[in-house]
């Protein structure tokens, strides 16, 4: 102990040489100006808090961990196999079949348990890749998946009742991508489903099914598949190499990517060992043999080394990312049009008061329309109104004067008619006269007074008019007779 | 109690649905080796506590914190020496990065001198609550800027350490009720008994009964609060620690000798009063609640529960305004709830978006 505060007190008194400078503490901190002044102190005894990172591993024991891995490769790469091999169990049997239309995902979780390690862990796989004649769309249906991940945790997050702890992480970790060993180069839609992928996910490539390939080839295999991906601009994971403890194996490994796997669970006996391997007439393939394959090293580095660093790579990197570019996709910045900053509940009021004033302006322009559009049908049936109006009185008129007209036609008629009896009467008095005596007076005073009673008979003032207008003796004979 | 708070723990419960079955594996294939690369990554980004002494003046507040981390933080002030006592409340922050066996802490201490001093101390509570209030304001606009930052500097105040003067009366004076029901809703507190070498053991049994009585009463859930044990383990632990709350301790940062140990202490005519001596007082069990079992649960609590509910509240709070929701909803989820009529003291918070006239009272 006292070597240890020997040991603190000379790196301090190095730190306190560079601080002499600094001023006593007792710093104002006034809300908004906190100033931060972390000077290292030394301590003159043993507090305790070196149990500070087994408290925080004793924590995350109880939360359990989880760890999503989706594997990319076409069907009967042996994904399923490698995902059995490593994590050194039979999660599933049946195989799956060449002949989907589509390229889906199919996710299944496990528990595992190692020692007081919980693991949920995420195995994601995708059936049918490659296998359709057209494969334009196979690469989609990942990125929308990993994409959906992404969604998930930032709808969790942007709650306001949230619970973050309780969550499970479903975000994919790391992305296995199985090549085939052609021992030529990438495919096309290996290429294309690997940039579509990197800015989302960490990727490792492997060779699939490495057995088929000799060590040569694979060599060359190895350096073609790099310098293809990079001089695509392919982002694949790199070990990480920054802490001390790890870097040197990590920067080893980098130069063995993309590693050349061997996945079986079939046990062999070699020597007097049961080993996993692969049995064929020319030899045994053994799975943890390194010279045979690298699958030790990918155990080894997903694993065993680097598993938190790939969790916290897709939180820090990949995901806030995601969330920023759905952010500003939606209209909100960080800084406003005067780069002042701006926040995102000021950018989604000021949003929200606009999609308000747009709302109020349509509402407005609708009921407008619709008093417009009242008020022309109005018009339209005032006029039609008047129109029949007009016709009406027309008509009336017309009907008016035709009345008028028929009545002057018929007066006409009568008069005509009066007329035409008078000279039949006279006509026929003649011929009476010419044929008879005068004796027959009475008879002729009988004519006329029927006639003259007819005639009163007819009536109207067109007779008596017709009278007045008539002989004189037609006019005397009545007033004697009566 | 409060009904925005979450009844489950801050760490999850070990799932059990039948849609994870779980697997057996054949071999060791090293899963377990995750919990060596967590420390490496814990070590190499260090640790962030923060901590406040609230209590009256010349309560030793300043020496329990240089006892604490066993270094001078501050320079005691002696009474009657030094500086006078302020007027009004005055929040004081000092950070400091120690450093033991690889382990790096950066440890912030809020001092509140004037706390309680005033003749009227009416809302003297006020200002600290707006302190923590804004440490979580701080933090939640960092939280939600578009480009964050990869790791948000945590300046909330993960325990707040109240200090009782050691009357040995029946009960809790008001302003201690008052500020303990207030506070205890935002933050972990852990009241202690200060300068207890006054108090005879017995003195000091029946004081801690009474208060413990009091706060029980009163509905004041101090640190470790029941509703937050997880499991049966930690049921029993945090009800030994519940036993003894309040701690009855003294401070000192000066060494003497006492049986050829050189141990921190306070020399009186009668004697030395060992500080790391659990028969003279409990110094040792507040140290190891606060510092060696309790530290990564403090923070827990703080981020999981209170900051959440300060979050909730924050976001719920925009609802009352007419000018409408506060929040993105990207998916149609359920309405958020209004905001639900809390307990006074949140009436009286700190917020900037308004254009109401809050308390403003710093």
């Amino acid at each position: 102990m006292a070597s240890e505060v020997a040991r603190h007190l000379l790196f301090q008194s190095h730190m306190a040489a560079k601080t002499a400078g600094m001023p006593s503490q007792l710093p104002d901190s006034e809300q908004n100006q906190k100033k931060d002044n972390t000077r290292s102190l030394t301590m003159s005894g043993h507090v305790g808090f070196e149990s500070l990172p087994d408290q925080l591993v004793n924590r995350s024991i109880q939360q359990g961990f989880c760890f999503n891995i989706l594997c990319v490769g076409e069907t009967g790469i042996g994904k399923s196999t490698l995902i059995d091999t490593l994590f050194n169990t039979n999660f599933e049997d049946h195989e799956s079949s060449h002949f989907y239309p589509h390229v889906r995902l199919k996710a299944q979780t496990y528990e595992l348990q190692e020692s007081n390690v919980h693991l949920k862990l995420t195995i994601v796989n995708t059936v049918g890749f490659g296998d359709q004649i057209n494969k334009e769309e196979s690469y989609q249906p990942i990125v929308d998946y990993i994409d959906a991940q992404f969604e998930a945790y930032l709808q969790e997050e942007l709650k306001i009742k949230r619970s973050l702890f309780n969550y499970h992480d479903s975000r994919i970790h790391v992305c296995l991508y199985f090549i085939s060993p052609t021992g030529h180069s990438l495919k096309t839609l290996d290429l294309l489903t690997m940039k579509s992928l990197d800015s989302k996910v960490n990727i490792i490539p492997v060779i699939a099914k490495a057995d088929a390939i000799s060590k040569t080839e694979l060599q060359k295999f190895k350096i073609k598949l790099m310098s293809e991906l990079v001089s695509n601009g392919v982002q694949i994971y790199q070990f990480p190499t920054d802490d001390e403890t790890i870097a040197k194996i990590n920067a080893s490994m980098n130069g063995h990517l993309p590693f050349a796997v061997v996945g079986s669970m079939d046990e062999v006996k070699v020597g007097n060992k049961m080993v996993k391997a692969r049995q064929y007439p020319w030899g045994i393939v053994q799975v943890e043999n390194e010279n045979h394959c690298d699958f030790v090293k990918l155990r080894e580095m997903l694993l065993c080394t680097n598993m938190e660093d790939l969790r916290d790579q897709t939180h820090t990197r990949h995901y806030e990312l995601y969330r920023r570019c759905k952010l500003e996709e939606l209209g909100f910045t960080d800084v406003g049009p005067e780069h002042e900053p701006l926040s995102l509940q000021e950018t989604y009021e000021a949003k929200r008061h606009e999609f308000y004033g747009e709302r109020q302006r349509k509402e407005e322009e609708m009921k407008q329309t619709f008093v417009q559009r009242v008020k022309e049908k109005e018009a339209m049936l005032k006029e039609a109104e008047r129109e029949l109006q007009a016709k009406f009185e027309h008509l009336k008129r017309v009907h008016q004067e035709e009345r008028i007209k028929l009545e002057e036609k018929r007066r006409l008629l009568e008069e005509e008619i009066i007329a035409f009896s008078k000279k039949k009467a006279t006509s026929e008095i003649h011929q009476n006269q010419s044929f008879m005596v005068p004796g027959s007076s009475l008879r002729k005073d009988k004519d006329r007074k029927k006639l003259s009673n007819a005639q009163v008979l007819e009536g109207g003032s067109g007779v008596g008019e017709a009278l007045r207008a008539g002989s004189l003796s037609s006019r005397a004979r009545p007033v004697l007779q009566r | 109690m409060d009904p925005l708070r979450q009844p489950p723990s801050p760490c999850s419960s070990r799932p059990s649905s039948p849609r994870t079955p779980s697997c057996e594996m054949l071999g060791y294939v090293g899963i377990e080796a995750v919990l060596d690369q967590l420390k490496i990554k814990a070590m190499k980004m260090g640790f962030e506590f923060n901590i406040m002494v609230v209590g009256q003046s010349g309560l030793g507040k300043s020496t329990m914190v240089n006892t604490l981390f066993k270094s001078k933080m501050w320079k005691s002030t002696l009474p009657g020496l030094g500086v006078p006592t302020p007027k009004t409340l005055q929040l004081q922050s000092v950070t400091h990065v120690i450093e033991e066996k690889g382990v790096k802490l950066k440890l912030t201490v809020t001092d509140t001198p004037g706390f309680g001093d005033q003749i009227n101390n009416d809302k003297c509570w006020d200002p600290i609550l707006g302190y923590i209030n804004e440490q979580y304001e701080r933090y939640l606009q960092e939280e939600i800027l578009i480009t964050r930052q990869r790791h948000i500097p945590d300046t909330r105040v993960h325990c707040c350490v109240y200090f009782v003067p050691p009357t040995g009366h029946c009960s809790l004076r008001p302003l201690d009720i008052e500020f303990l029901q207030r506070l205890c809703q935002t933050v972990n507190v852990v009241p202690v008994i200060a300068r207890a070498d006054s108090l005879t053991i017995e003195e000091r049994e029946a004081f801690r009964r009474r208060i413990q009585h009091n706060l029980r009463t009163h509905c004041i859930e101090v640190y470790p609060q029941k509703c937050f044990d997880e499991d049966i383990n930690d049921r029993i632990l945090n009800s030994k620690i519940r036993e003894r709350i309040p701690f009855a301790v003294v401070g000192a940062d000066r060494e003497h000798l006492v049986n050829g140990r050189c141990v921190l202490g306070r020399k009186t005519k009668w004697g030395i009063i060992e500080v790391e001596n659990m028969a003279h007082c409990e110094f040792p069990l507040l140290r190891d609640l606060l510092i060696r079992t309790h530290l990564q649960d403090l923070k827990d609590i703080t981020h999981n529960v209170h900051y959440e509910n300060y979050r909730v509240f924050r976001l719920n709070k925009s609802h009352v305004l007419p000018r409408g929701p506060g929040w993105v909803n990207l998916a149609p989820g359920p309405a958020p709830s209004p905001a639900s009529p809390q307990a006074t003291p949140r009436t009286m918070k700190v917020c900037r978006w308004t254009q109401d006239n809050s308390d403003d009272e710093y």
